[in-house]
């Protein structure tokens, strides 16, 4: 199990690309590189979750957390490419509702069977 | 060192100065085990062998005797760390011994009885996976209403444990069973999001079943939706209704439902702990886990909550990764 996240800044865009399974062993590596994004007002954050294929509960949490430091700092976050069972763990939450989320589109949804 | 550690160090020595064999060298390796047990120090070890070496062979050239000085000056750090991990094995004892004590007192705190109520059979299984339990079932009662919260803290172990101390003060401070599901989560949110720090949370199912009609009030703070059975019509439906996660704002809407229940219907109120059972194929699919409850749908809801519980660890080699519970009503 692991996570590699990488980080492309641009004066006040931020982009993540998120790789991997987030639980419980790699949720505090995440939490640690999301830190070191230096959040600022109107900094425009996106953090691709395409190529995460697990996250559990304690995922949520680093991302629940990370959210309410961008709220804090007034900067803006969205998550992208969430396969659908990703999509179902923010909905369930309710955390779907409140966070800018965009589910991976269709025609390069991959075989999430595995 | 004891006398009798030199005796035996000075002729394991000399057996090996005139023979260099295998069982000589295990002899040593035995006795490495003994000092260990007795705590004897790296440098004390060398300190004997220079002594040994100079009775076995009298004419021990100097140079060669003065080198074991540098060696005991080099290992006398060994000898400190040998026994800093000494204390940290203790201390690591007693806070283990701790944190027995600690499930203990939250076992205790958080025991909920599960009410006997006419007409409903209630099924209750919860199984932490480490010593303190991430998830929290409680019942309220009176003669005609039971309430039922589940509930299911990220964040695992101690700060889990008392964050539900506070779900179990929020729920003292209502005014009994008949209290609407959604004041319940309304007034639980409000004391979570004073309280737990940022990337802690919770969620929460709460549920009402009124006797007299029949009927289930529940509302939801993110947590995964229950399982409704229905014997008519032999399918399950989930119970879906929307709410935010407890802990992340203090103003939250949750939405409330109702569903009646006829006779053989019941209500499956879980944590993800059942929902994200992973096999070696994979996950196991919530349709799987329909399977397994219908297969025993005619047993009391107890024996239902047991047989799932098993069959899922079954399913999962034995090997438990998140905390279970699993509720269940079904009318009678």
């Amino acid at each position: 199990m692991n996570i590699s996240v990488e980080l492309v800044e641009d004066n006040l865009q931020v982009k993540a690309v998120l790789k991997g399974e987030i639980d419980a062993f790699t949720a505090p590596i995440l939490r640690e590189k999301l830190a070191d994004i230096q959040l600022r007002e109107n900094l425009q954050i996106e953090l691709d979750l395409v190529g995460v294929s697990y996250m559990d509960s304690t995922g949520l949490g680093v991302f629940v957390g990370f959210y309410k430091s961008v709220i804090a700092s007034n900067s803006h976050m969205k998550l992208t490419g969430l396969s659908s069972r990703l999509k179902r763990l923010f909905d369930i939450t309710g955390l779907g509702e409140i966070m800018d989320i965009q589910a991976m589109s269709e025609e390069v949804k991959i075989d999430e069977t595995v | 060192m004891p006398q009798e550690f030199k005796r035996q160090y000075k002729e394991i020595l000399e057996q090996y100065t005139l023979r260099q064999t295998e069982h000589n060298l295990y002899e040593g390796q035995n006795f490495s085990k003994q000092l260990i047990q007795k705590n004897i120090s790296p440098e004390e070890v060398i300190s004997i062998h220079k002594a040994s070496l100079e009775e076995i062979i009298p004419d021990l050239p100097e140079d060669v005797s003065h080198s074991f000085d540098l060696l005991i000056e080099v290992m006398i750090r060994y000898g400190l760390a040998l026994k800093e991990h000494q204390t940290l094995i203790k201390k690591q004892e007693n806070i283990k011994m701790e944190m027995e004590l600690a499930a203990n007192v939250q076992q205790t705190l958080l025991k909920t009885k599960v009410p006997e109520m006419s007409g409903l059979d209630i099924g209750m299984i919860s199984v932490p996976v480490k010593e303190m339990n991430g998830d929290y079932a409680h019942f309220l009662s009176d003669e005609t209403s039971v309430g039922i919260a589940v509930a299911d803290v990220i964040g695992k172990g101690i700060p889990a444990a008392l964050c539900m101390s506070m779900i179990k003060y929020g729920m003292d401070s209502l005014s009994g069973a008949k209290t609407d599901p959604i004041i319940v989560l309304d007034v639980v949110n409000r004391i979570v999001e004073k309280s737990v720090s940022d990337s802690m949370f919770i969620s929460m199912f709460y549920g009402r079943y009124e006797t007299t009609e029949s009927m289930f009030t529940y509302a939801s703070a993110g947590h995964e939706p229950p399982l409704f059975y229905s014997a008519k019509n032999n399918e399950f439906t989930e119970l879906q209704a929307k709410g935010l996660l407890l802990g992340v704002i203090p103003n939250v809407k949750y939405e409330q439902h109702s569903i009646v229940l006829e006779k053989g219907d019941f209500i499956v109120i879980m944590t993800d702990g059942v929902t994200e059972c992973r096999s070696k194929e994979g996950f196991i699919e919530q349709k799987k886990v329909m399977e397994i409850i219908e297969s025993v749908k005619e047993e009391s809801a107890q024996s239902m909550v047991e047989y799932v519980f098993h069959k899922l660890e079954e399913l999962q080699d034995f090997e438990q990764r998140d905390d279970f519970t699993l509720v269940i009503f079904k009318k009678m």
